[in-house]
C-alpha cells in the first residue's frame, strides 16, 4: 500500500527509486535496477541464490524488502568485478576450476565466498564449508567451487606477499 | 510467493515502536531480521497491514555485561553475539547454541529478540534462554515488563508478548565458579531446526560438587522445556558417569514428544536421551577443565 | 592414462560459458525483459480429488491491474490435450485442471496481471467451489480393481504393464543353487533445479510469430506446443539462447508454456510466468519416480549369478506424460556390468492423486540400480562372499565386448574390473577397511558403500515404441551446422538450450580439433527453432556424443570443402594435399600452399577460383542419427536403444551416529569410464554433481504425502536439498575405454554420478547395518529409518 522513495547505494552507484512496502529488495535489484545477476531461487531463505553484500555482510535478498535497504550499501555479483571488466581473483578462480554449470546459483557462491576472503586469505576447509553452507548449488556438488575458493585464496595471498616483498 | 501490501514505517526509537503499536495495534507488525516473517509473508500465512521496521533503532542493539547479568538487546544480529568476547567470556551457551542456528547468511540478519519471538519450539536460542533463565524484557506504551523465559514461550509460535510490545532485552544470569556448558542436537542437515536438540549447563564449586544445574530440550514439546528432575537430581547426588547415563533416561522417559515427516515421536524421545547424557558429559567434562584451569 | 592423441580435446582448458555467470551475465528466462510484459500466476488446488462446480472469478477482475482470469474449461475449448506417449485417449492432461481436480497443488485457474504481486493478490480473490471426491495415494492399492481410478474413463489407474521375459529364466531359477528376494523402495524425489521453470511467450501480429523464450529441456517442444494450440509449427519460434538454471531432466515446462502461448496471443501482450517454489513443487509435475521394486534372484554356489526377476511399480502421480517411458531406459542396461544370462521384467505404472511425474536425470536408471547393486550384496552376504569378488566373478569381461544382453542390446566397449580396481585404489580401500572397522570399534556404526553402473547414453526414441507399439520413431537426430565467414572467422551453429552441460566447450572443441583452429576463437550460437536445425536437446547422456558427433561430421565436410577447393587451385589431387591448422599444401612440395584465409578468399569471393559445380562460401551442416541406428524392438522386446555404455565404480565410508540415526561420508571415491573425455572440467563436473544429487535422494530428498493426498514437503524447509556441509570433497579418477561408435570415442557422462551415488551410500548404511543383523531398503535413508534399525528390535 505505502510506497516509498529509496536511495541505495548498488556497487557504488546510488540508485533512486519508488517502491511498494512489499518490494522485495531482490525484486528492486533485477526489476528497477536491472541487475539480473541476483536470481531468485525460493523466495523463503533456503537456497541462498539471492545472496547479496548488504553493508559489507553477505544477506539473502529475498528476506528483505527493498525500502528497508534504504541509506544503506549493496553489493551484487555485477559489483564484483574490476571496473574495466577484469575478473576478480575469486572469479576468475571459479573460472579455472569450473566451479559452476548452470550458473544459477553462482553469482551468490561468489558472493558468499568472497565475503570469507574479505576476512581471511588462509581460510580453513572448515571456515570455507561455513561460509558456502548458505547457498546450494544443484549441479557441482562443490568440489570445484571448494577448489576455486581455496585457488582463489592462494592467488591473493601470493598476491599480497610479492606486493609486499 | 510476494506479500500481500502493507504499509512500512522505519521506528527510530522504542518510544516509537510502542506508540506505533499503540495506535496500530495486532494488524502491525514489528520486523527485525525478517528471516521467519519474511517467508511467513512471502506464503501469505501472515499478512500485516503495518510493518514497522526497528533495525535502525539503536537502543535496540548492543551488548553489555553489568553486574550479575549479561544483557543483550533484541535487535542484536545473531552474527555479532556469535563474535562477542563478552558474550564469550560471560554466557559462553549463548555462542553454542548459536553454533546451530541457520548459515552465516541468517545468522548476519537474523536477531536474538527475532529468534525468541518467533518461538519455533526446535529453534535454538529460545532453548537456551529457557535454559539459563533469561529475563526477557517487553515493552509498551506504558511501560516495562520483565517476563521469565520459562514463562514467555506458550505453545508453537506463540508466546507472551501481547500484540502492542517490543522485545527489548534479554537478561541472561552469569554464573559463577567453574561453569561448564553444552549444546547438542540433531537435525537432517547442519543449520536446519533441530529434530532433537539438547543443552545442559553446570557450576562446579572448589570441592568439585554442584552448584547449580540446568538442563534443557528443544524438539520435543510445544515450547523449550527444562527437565527438572534432572536438575533436582544432580544437585543432590553425584556426577559419576553411569549416574549421568540414569539421569538421561530420566528426562526422556518424562516428555510426550510427537511425530512429524523427520521424525516419529518414539525417535525424538530416545534422541532426548541419547542428547541429554552427551551434553550432561560435556559440561561436566568443560566444568572440570575450567576448575582445573582455576585452580 | 593414456596418452592423449588430441590438441585440444581432453586438455585442461576454462570452458566457454563459464565467464559470463561469474560476473553475473546468464540470460536466463526471467532476466528477459519483453516491454509491456504481463505477468501470471495460479490457483493451486487444495483437493487431491475433488468436482469443480464453479469458479468465479469477478472480484479477482475488478482487481485494478488486473487483465485476465484462465480457467481449464477454456483451455479445454481452444487447446488440445497435452500429448501422451502411451495409447491412454481417455487420459486427458490440460495445462489447467478440467472439470475435476486430480491432485493437491494441481493448477485450476491463472490470473494474468500487471505484476506476480497483483496476480497473487488477485489469486486469493478467485473462489472455487470444490466438490471432494474420493481420491488414491498408495501405489499398490491403486492397481487394485476396485480402487478409485484418477480418470475415470480410463478404466483403472494401470497405465502400462507388461511381462518381459529375455532368455531362460524359469529354467535358470529351477537350476539354480539358490535363489533370494527382497524388495527396495525408492521414494518420489527429483532434481530440482535452483532455478524453477519460467516461460515468456508474445505474439507478434505483424509477422504472425508466437515467441517463446524457457528455460526448457525437453525433446520436441516446439512440436508439442504447435499440437496443443492447434497452430502451425513455423508459426512459433522458441528462442534457444536462454540459458536454463539446471534442469537434469526435470525442465519440461510444456504445461506452462501452452498457457502462457494462449494467454500471449488472446491478450496481444507479452506474458510471462515464472514458478514459485509453491507452484514449483506442489503443481509443476516435475516429480520423479517413484517406485518400488520385487527383486528375486537365482544364483549358483560361486557367486554367479544367472537370473533375475524385475517387478517394479511405478507411481506416475495423475498426469503420466513421457514418465512412463522412464520404465523402458533401464531395459537398455537391465543386467548392469553383470553376465547375466536371462532376465524377467514385469513393468507397471500407475496412476495416482499425486503431481505428475517427469523425465529425471538417468530416465529411471538410478531406482534400478539401486535394485541390481542391492542383489549384488545380497548374494554376497548369502554366501558369505566379499562383495568385490562377486562382482568381479559376474562383470563382463573385458574381452567380451561387444557385448550382448538379453534384453537385445550391444555394449559397445569397456573395462569394469580396471575401473573398479582404480576407484579402489583411489579409496585406498585396504585403509579404509581398517578404518571402518576402527570406527565400529569405537562405537560408532560404519560401513563401506561399493556401487557400480553403467550409464547407457546417447539413444535413439525406439524405448517410445518399446513401450508403446503403436509409435514406430526411432530417429533421435542432432544436427550442427558450421560456417566460415569472410573473414575467416569461424561461428558453429547449434539448435537447443543448455542448462550447464557445456555445449559451447563441447563442439568449439571438436570443431577446433578437426580444423585445428582454435577452440577459443570460435563462436557458438543456439539458433531459435525457426532459422535453425534439429534437435532432439540434451536428454540421455547425448550431447558428447551426438552433438558432439554432428559437430565433428560438420567440420569434417568443411574440410573436403577446403581440400577440394585447394587441389583445384594447386593442381593436385585431394589425396596429394597435407592440412596443417587451415593450411593446405602438397605433401610432396610444401612450397606449395594456400593457407586458410587465401582458401577463405576463394570460396567467399573468387567464384573462378572454385571448382566446377561447387557451392560459394564456405559452410557446412550435418545431421547425425543416433550411431547405432535405429531398429524396433522385437515383438519380445528385445532393443537397443543406446550406442554407448559408460561405466563408473563408487566406494564409500559412511559413518553413522549410533544414538541419533546420523550418517556421515567420510570419503567417497569414484572411478569412471567415458571414453574420450572431451573437456576434463566438465566431465569432473558431471561426476561430482551428479553424485552429490544422488546423495540427495540416498539421504534427504523426499516428496512426501501424507494420507489426507496433501504434499508434506512443499517448500525447502522440508525438501532438503543437500549443502557443502552434507555432501563431502568427492574424489575421482578416470579410465578411457573408447567407443568404437563416436566421433572421438566418446560416451556419455551427464548421469552416472546419480546412477551410483543412492546405490553406494544404500550399500555403505547397509555394510554399517550388517553386524546389527539389520538391513534398510528403502530411499532416503532418513535418519530416524537409521536410527530405528540400529535400535530397535
Amino acid at each position: 500500500m505505502s510506497n516509498h522513495d529509496i536511495k541505495i547505494k548498488v556497487n557504488g552507484v546510488v540508485r533512486t527509486g519508488t517502491v511498494s512496502a512489499r518490494t522485495t529488495l531482490a525484486d528492486f535489484l533485477r526489476e528497477d535496477c536491472r541487475l539480473t545477476g541476483t536470481h531468485i531461487g525460493c523466495e523463503h531463505g533456503i537456497c541462498g541464490a539471492c545472496s547479496v553484500e548488504y553493508d559489507g555482510q553477505p544477506v539473502r535478498s529475498c528476506l528483505m524488502y527493498a525500502v528497508q535497504a534504504d541509506g544503506h550499501e549493496v553489493t551484487t555479483v555485477e559489483g564484483l568485478s574490476d571496473k574495466d571488466g577484469k575478473l576478480s581473483a575469486l572469479q576468475d578462480a571459479f573460472c579455472d576450476t569450473h566451479a559452476l554449470q548452470c550458473g544459477f546459483c553462482t553469482p551468490a557462491m561468489l558472493i558468499s565466498a568472497q565475503s570469507l576472503l574479505n576476512e581471511t586469505l588462509k581460510p580453513t576447509d572448515e571456515q570455507i564449508r561455513e561460509a558456502l553452507s548458505a547457498n546450494i548449488c544443484r549441479c557441482t556438488g562443490y568440489v570445484q567451487i571448494f577448489q576455486a575458493v581455496r585457488l582463489a585464496a592462494e592467488r591473493l595471498r601470493s598476491g599480497k606477499e610479492k606486493v609486499a616483498s | 510467493m510476494k506479500a500481500a501490501s502493507f504499509d512500512y514505517v522505519r521506528a527510530g526509537s522504542i518510544g516509537e515502536i510502542c506508540e506505533l503499536l499503540a495506535e496500530h495495534g495486532p494488524m502491525s507488525k514489528l520486523i527485525a531480521g525478517g528471516q521467519s516473517l519474511v517467508p511467513m509473508m512471502a506464503m501469505r500465512l501472515t499478512k500485516p497491514s503495518l510493518l514497522i521496521d526497528i533495525n535502525e533503532v539503536k537502543e535496540l542493539k548492543g551488548i553489555s555485561a553489568q553486574s550479575d547479568n549479561l544483557i543483550i538487546a533484541g535487535g542484536t544480529r545473531q552474527h555479532q553475539i556469535e563474535a562477542s568476547s563478552e558474550v564469550k567470556r560471560f554466557c559462553p551457551m549463548v555462542q553454542k547454541a548459536l553454533f546451530w542456528v541457520g548459515h552465516p547468511q541468517t545468522r548476519n540478519r537474523g536477531t536474538l529478540g527475532g529468534s525468541l519471538v518467533h518461538a519455533d519450539p526446535a529453534a535454538e536460542l529460545p532453548l537456551v534462554s529457557v535454559l539459563l533463565d533469561a529475563e526477557i524484557l517487553l515493552q509498551d506504551a506504558d511501560g516495562e515488563e520483565s517476563v521469565a523465559a520459562s514463562e514467555f514461550f506458550l505453545a508453537p509460535l506463540v508466546t507472551a508478548l501481547r500484540p502492542d510490545q517490543c522485545l527489548v532485552r534479554v537478561s541472561f544470569p552469569i554464573w559463577s565458579g567453574a561453569v561448564g556448558g553444552s549444546f547438542h542436537e540433531v537435525s537432517p542437515r547442519r543449520g536446519d531446526f533441530a529434530i532433537v536438540s539438547a543443552a545442559a549447563q553446570i557450576a562446579l564449586d572448589e570441592a568439585g560438587n554442584c552448584s547449580r544445574v540446568a538442563v534443557g530440550l528443544g524438539g520435543v514439546a510445544a515450547t523449550p522445556i527444562r527437565v527438572f528432575a534432572v536438575e533436582e537430581a544432580i544437585l543432590g547426588g553425584g556426577l559419576a558417569k553411569t549416574q549421568l547415563h540414569e539421569l538421561a533416561r530420566l528426562a526422556a522417559d518424562e516428555i510426550d514428544p510427537e511425530g512429524d515427516l523427520h521424525a516419529s515421536a518414539e525417535y525424538r524421545r530416545e534422541v532426548a536421551y541419547v542428547l541429554i547424557e552427551r551434553a550432561l558429559t560435556d559440561a561436566v567434562q568443560e566444568a572440570r577443565a575450567r576448575m582445573g584451569a582455576s585452580s | 592414462m593414456t596418452e592423449n592423441k588430441f590438441k585440444y580435446i581432453g586438455r585442461e582448458r576454462r570452458t566457454k560459458e563459464d565467464k559470463r555467470f561469474v560476473i553475473g551475465a546468464g540470460n536466463y528466462v526471467a532476466d528477459i525483459a519483453r516491454p509491456g510484459c504481463l505477468h501470471l500466476a495460479v490457483v493451486r488446488s487444495p483437493h487431491p480429488c475433488a468436482r469443480i462446480a464453479a469458479i468465479r472469478t469477478e472480484k479477482a477482475l475488478a482487481l485494478p491491474g488486473v487483465h485476465y482470469v484462465l480457467t481449464g474449461a477454456e483451455l479445454e475449448e481452444y487447446t488440445k490435450p497435452l500429448q501422451q506417449y502411451l495409447d491412454t485417449p481417455n487420459v486427458r492432461w490440460y495445462s489447467l485442471a478440467v472439470e475435476r481436480t486430480r491432485y493437491a497443488g494441481e493448477w485450476v485457474a491463472a490470473v494474468v496481471a500487471d505484476s506476480r504481486y497483483i496476480a497473487e493478490d488477485a489469486v486469493e480473490l478467485i473462489e472455487v467451489d470444490y466438490e471432494p471426491l474420493p481420491f488414491i495415494i498408495d501405489p499398490e492399492a491403486a492397481l487394485l480393481p476396485e480402487a478409485v481410478a484418477v480418470h475415470p474413463k480410463h478404466g483403472s489407474n494401470v497405465i502400462y504393464r507388461r511381462t518381459f521375459s529375455w532368455g531362460p529364466v524359469a529354467e535358470d531359477f529351477s537350476k539354480a543353487d539358490h535363489t533370494l528376494a527382497f524388495r527396495t523402495r525408492w521414494h518420489r524425489s527429483a532434481t530440482v533445479p535452483l532455478e524453477t521453470f519460467g516461460v515468456i511467450s508474445e505474439w507478434g501480429p505483424g509477422q504472425d510469430i508466437l515467441e517463446v523464450w524457457a528455460s526448457i529441456q525437453m525433446p520436441q517442444y516446439v512440436e508439442q506446443i504447435a499440437a496443443a494450440l492447434k497452430m502451425p509449427q513455423n508459426n512459433i519460434r522458441v528462442h534457444y539462447d536462454v540459458d536454463v538454471g539446471g534442469s537434469y531432466g526435470v525442465k519440461r515446462g510444456i504445461k506452462h508454456t501452452v498457457m502462457v502461448c494462449y494467454l500471449a496471443k488472446k491478450l496481444g501482450r507479452p506474458v510471462r510466468f515464472i514458478e514459485d517454489r509453491l507452484d514449483n513443487m506442489s503443481g509443476g509435475d516435475m516429480h520423479g519416480p517413484d517406485r518400488s521394486f520385487d527383486m528375486k534372484v537365482a544364483f549358483d554356489k560361486s557367486g554367479r549369478i544367472n537370473s533375475l526377476k524385475i517387478r517394479v511399480l511405478d507411481d506416475v502421480g495423475a498426469y503420466p506424460g513421457r514418465s512412463p517411458l522412464q520404465l523402458g531406459k533401464p531395459i537398455g542396461a537391465i543386467v548392469g556390468a553383470y553376465r547375466i544370462g536371462s532376465v524377467e521384467y514385469e513393468a507397471i505404472s500407475v496412476t495416482t492423486n499425486k503431481t505428475g511425474q517427469v523425465a529425471v536425470r538417468g530416465f529411471g536408471q538410478s531406482p534400478t540400480n539401486v535394485a541390481l547393486e542391492t542383489a549384488i550384496d545380497r548374494v554376497a552376504a548369502y554366501l558369505d562372499l566379499d562383495r568385490l569378488e562377486v562382482r568381479r566373478r559376474n562383470f563382463i569381461r573385458p574381452e567380451d565386448f561387444p557385448y550382448l544382453i538379453p534384453s537385445g542390446t550391444t555394449y559397445d566397449s569397456g573395462n569394469y574390473p580396471a575401473v573398479l580396481d582404480k576407484a579402489l585404489n583411489l579409496a585406498d580401500y585396504e585403509r579404509m577397511l581398517v578404518r571402518r572397522d576402527e570406527l565400529r570399534a569405537s562405537g560408532v556404526a560404519a560401513g563401506i558403500g561399493i556401487a557400480t553402473c553403467l550409464e547407457p547414453s546417447g539413444g535413439n526414441s525406439a524405448f517410445e515404441g518399446l513401450l508403446n507399439p503403436s509409435n514406430e520413431s526411432t530417429t533421435f537426430l542432432e544436427a550442427v551446422m558450421v560456417k566460415v565467414d569472410r573473414n575467416g572467422t569461424v561461428t558453429v551453429i547449434i539448435n537447443t538450450t543448455t542448462s550447464g552441460q557445456g555445449h559451447e566447450t563441447l563442439v568449439s572443441l571438436i570443431v577446433g580439433e578437426e580444423l585445428e583452429r582454435e577452440p577459443d576463437q570460435i563462436r557458438v550460437v543456439h539458433s531459435d527453432s525457426l532459422n535453425g536445425l534439429w534437435t532432439h536437446s540434451p536428454v540421455g547422456s547425448r550431447m558428447a556424443i551426438m552433438m558432439g558427433g554432428a559437430a565433428a561430421g560438420a567440420a569434417k565436410k568443411l574440410k573436403r570443402d577446403l581440400l577440394r577447393i585447394a587441389a583445384h587451385n594447386l593442381g593436385v589431387a585431394e589425396d596429394e594435399l597435407a592440412y596443417d591448422s587451415g593450411t593446405i599444401s602438397v605433401a610432396k612440395d610444401s612450397t606449395r600452399k594456400l593457407s586458410w584465409e587465401q582458401l577463405v578468399i576463394i570460396a567467399h569471393r573468387q567464384y573462378q577460383k572454385m571448382p566446377a559445380g561447387m557451392e560459394p562460401a564456405l559452410q557446412s551442416t550435418f545431421v547425425l542419427e543416433v550411431p547405432s541406428g535405429g531398429n524396433l524392438p522385437t515383438p519380445d522386446g528385445r532393443i537397443q536403444m543406446y550406442p554407448c555404455h559408460s561405466f563408473q565404480a563408487h566406494v564409500a565410508l559412511v559413518s553413522i551416529d549410533m544414538g541419533t540415526g546420523k550418517p556421515t561420508i567420510l570419503d567417497y571415491s569414484i572411478a569412471h569410464d567415458c571414453g574420450t573425455v572431451i573437456n576434463p572440467h566438465i566431465v569432473r563436473g558431471m561426476i561430482y554433481g551428479g553424485a552429490a544429487h544422488g546423495i540427495g535422494a540416498a539421504f534427504y530428498e523426499r516428496f512426501a504425502y501424507d494420507e489426507g493426498g496433501q504434499l508434506l514437503s512443499q517448500t525447502f524447509m522440508d525438501y532438503l536439498l543437500p549443502s557443502v556441509h552434507e555432501v563431502p570433497e568427492i574424489r575421482q579418477t578416470e579410465h578411457c575405454t573408447p567407443s568404437p561408435l563416436t566421433s572421438h570415442g566418446q560416451k556419455g557422462v551427464g548421469e552416472g554420478g546419480y546412477l551410483g551415488a543412492p546405490a553406494a551410500m544404500a550399500s555403505a548404511v547397509n555394510d554399517a547395518l550388517a553386524p546389527h543383523g539389520k538391513t534398510l531398503d528403502t530411499l532416503p535413508m532418513r535418519i530416524r529409518d537409521i536410527w530405528e534399525c540400529l535400535n530397535l528390535a
